[in-house]
């Protein structure tokens, strides 16, 4: 049906339009570089941008909690708990996983994702309270969690239950998206998805009134972890 | 679940349905609340006026170096989906997309597809298409979803269902979803709306969705949406179909960085959406999720004739923000459903000639005061007055002139007697003996003055030349001519 004709026509089409002078993708970058140089928090120290990352998640009613690397497994196991989850997808090969695992009373399960997708969709979408991820990063800017799901925590973890729960560290928050994408190398190697987080999902779709919990999870839990801290005592 | 037709329309009844829109109060103070509600969260965005003015200038540098490079990039494109494992398909016009789309359904043997939000979907009409044969498609961005029920299009490109009330909602709601009593409360309706869908997205055998941005380099689909049903939509059926309109690659994937800022500024006044969906391939061998199927169709559907004349194709600028019709005082009085086409309001006045025809479409580019303001707020900087002044022109042109890259429907209001009168007055005031001939005569002959006079009595009092002429009352002054 899409022949190699309509491909050939369309390609064709374009090439034979008058040709506009092509400006220099190097310049472009460098412009685009230049814009971002001096962004507010490109000089901010990993305390500095977790405090900016936590006033912009708050704002979108993402619940964040920041902690040093020992306190935030029981802490977090007490806000499960008391949220009444049952079920938790949670990836124990990651030491976060399994700190936390660790850390959750008898009444919380955690599960892993083993198996592919289509093998347990409907437990997946109907017998799941909640899902962890461990962010690859952070950019402080807009309160973004940087994702790279992988085969222990798939795309779905963080998609799929009503509740999200990310950690982040605080040494890996980028000031923004700009920051990011270079630091990281985006452009030498996507994964298959790659899915940056700015708060729990919502719309305004009905009469542009704000409502959480469109599709998405309805609630995100954020924990920072203040490793600069650490480094530093 | 709905398989009849969707309410088709024509721009060519533009008139009637602008009369009709004029007369709905209640759409006039739903539309004007929105409007407000927009241009107060897009200026919330932009408080420093020369960060939003350099933002500006490099969106407009991005988006013109990739339609300066446009066919080599969607080669390189198309080469980096391949090696990644996804099928690319070339539709020339509507028909080819929708039938791309049906055949993969087929040999699917897929009954339904679950759709993120995508206007070039809602271009070629696929939920329409696809029902005639049998596969349901579901909206399932809230505002989407809302206007299906309704049987209804979407009135605007960013929020679908601007044009309701939470009351009609919750009618449309009580009357189609089993189970859920009639309110007005936004988060029982969203509730409930959620739990409609979340089985649609479980049990869909496809899913399709628009694209906000492509790199070229990474092969690399960039999704803009607040829900997360963009996400599911392309993660939890077997297959998913990216459908793009050929103007939306970029070289580098570092160039979307300013584009998707000022996107999501202009269009909801957000720094950013709540997710920013990278796609970058089909599942991999390892991962327990995502499509195992992947495709990508490129639609054309006229946007080589926008990029075939130098002017015209700054149209194909645009990243679908909608701030042009948040902010035009024709759109906020009509609606989007006036238009009659797709893309509604100054974007919509500007794309559709090309997409449709200048037959179709002639009346839409004449339905603006050229006020400006849809260029001021263009995140990257499309000139759209002049390219209205420009439309005007071609849907005046004689037919039957000869210039370089003719539009669709060159002529659609064309007038032998109008370009008489043109012709007679260019000449008559390039003449200064026949000028004054003419005021001489005009002036003695006021009482002859037609009370009809075409478009211009239609809402005005008609024009009648006043008894002395502002050269005689110069004169009588002791005042040159």
């Amino acid at each position: 049906m899409s022949s190699m004709g309509t491909r050939e026509s369309i390609l064709g089409a374009l090439r034979a339009a008058a040709p506009a002078p092509t400006p220099d993708s190097r310049a472009l970058e460098a412009r685009i570089n230049q814009l971002h140089a001096h962004g507010a928090l490109r000089n901010a120290s990993p305390s500095q941008r977790a405090e900016v990352m936590e006033r912009i998640m708050t704002s979108v009613r993402t619940e964040v909690l920041r902690c040093d690397a020992a306190t935030w497994p029981a802490l977090m196991a007490d806000k499960l708990a008391q949220a009444g989850v049952q079920r938790l997808l949670l990836d124990h090969t990651t030491a976060e996983g399994a700190a936390l695992a660790v850390a959750l009373p008898q009444n919380v399960q955690t599960l892993p994702f083993s198996q592919p997708l289509e093998a347990w969709k409907g437990i997946l979408f109907s017998g799941v309270d909640a899902g962890f991820t461990l962010a690859r990063s952070g950019i402080a800017a807009t309160g973004t969690l940087v994702l790279a799901p992988n085969a222990g925590t798939p795309r779905t973890v963080s998609l799929v239950p009503p509740l999200h729960v990310a950690l982040v560290y605080a040494s890996t928050l980028h000031a923004d998206l700009h920051a990011a994408m270079h630091a990281e190398g985006w452009s030498a190697g996507m994964p298959t998805n790659l899915v940056l987080v700015s708060g729990p999902s919502k719309t305004s779709d009905i009469q542009q009134t704000l409502a959480y919990g469109a599709h998405g999870p309805a609630a995100l839990w954020v924990v920072i972890v203040d490793d600069s801290l650490e480094a530093q005592a | 679940m709905n398989a009849r037709p969707m309410h088709f329309v024509s721009p060519a009844d533009f008139r009637e349905r602008v009369n009709e829109a004029l007369q709905d109060q209640g759409l006039r103070a739903s539309m004007r609340g929105a409007m407000d509600f927009l241009q107060a969260k897009r200026s919330s965005q932009f408080p420093d006026a020369d960060e939003l003015e350099r933002l500006r200038d490099l969106g407009e540098a991005v988006r013109q170096h990739a339609l300066a490079n446009l066919p080599d990039l969607l080669v390189q494109f198309e080469a980096n989906l391949q090696a990644l494992g996804v099928q690319v398909h070339w539709a020339a016009n509507a028909d080819e997309a929708n039938a791309i789309i049906h055949g993969i359904a087929q040999r699917r043997g897929a009954r339904s597809i679950v759709k993120g939000k995508s206007m070039a979907s809602e271009e070629v009409e696929l939920n329409h298409y696809m029902a005639e044969r049998g596969i349901s498609c579901i909206e399932s961005d809230m505002g989407e979803y809302i206007v299906q029920l309704a049987e209804e299009k979407p009135s605007h490109i960013v929020m679908p269902a601007l044009h309701k009330t939470r009351a009609e909602i919750g009618a449309l709601f009580e009357r189609h979803l089993p189970g859920t009593p009639y309110t007005e409360d936004v988060d029982t309706l969203i509730l409930a709306g959620r739990r409609a869908l979340r089985r649609k997205f479980a049990d869909a055998d496809i899913g399709l969705s628009g694209v906000n941005f492509a790199a070229a380099d990474t092969g690399t689909l960039w999704l803009v949406e607040n829900e997360g049903n963009g996400r599911l939509s392309t993660t939890v059926p077997d297959v998913h179909i990216a459908l793009m309109g050929i103007e939306k690659v970029v070289a580098r994937l570092e160039h979307i960085v300013p584009l998707a800022s000022l996107l999501t500024r202009s269009a909801t006044g957000q720094a950013i959406t709540t997710y920013f969906n990278l796609i970058t391939g089909p599942r991999r061998v390892g991962e327990l999720d995502g499509p195992r199927e992947m495709h990508v169709v490129l639609l054309d559907n006229g946007r080589s004739q926008a990029f075939a004349d130098q002017q015209l194709r700054a149209t194909l600028q645009c990243i679908r923000c909608g701030a042009c019709m948040n902010h035009c005082p024709v759109y906020e009085r009509v609606g989007g459903h006036a238009y009659g086409t797709t893309y509604p309001g100054p974007i919509g006045k500007i794309i559709s000639p090309h997409l449709l025809g200048l037959e179709e479409t002639a009346d839409l580019v004449t339905a603006s005061s050229l006020c400006g303001a849809c260029g001021e707020v263009c995140p990257v900087r499309i000139p759209i007055p002049e390219l209205l002044v420009r439309l005007r022109t071609e849907a005046n042109r004689d037919p039957a002139q000869q210039v370089d890259s003719p539009l669709r429907g060159q002529g659609a209001n064309f007038s032998r007697g109008e370009q008489l009168v043109w012709r007679f007055w260019s000449g008559a005031f390039a003449r200064p003996t026949v000028y004054r001939w003419f005021r001489w005569a005009a002036t003695r002959l006021r009482a002859f003055a037609p009370s009809s006079q075409l478009g211009w009595t239609r809402h005005r009092a008609p024009l009648v030349p006043a008894k002395r002429s502002l050269a005689d009352l110069m004169r009588e002054r002791g005042q040159a001519e």
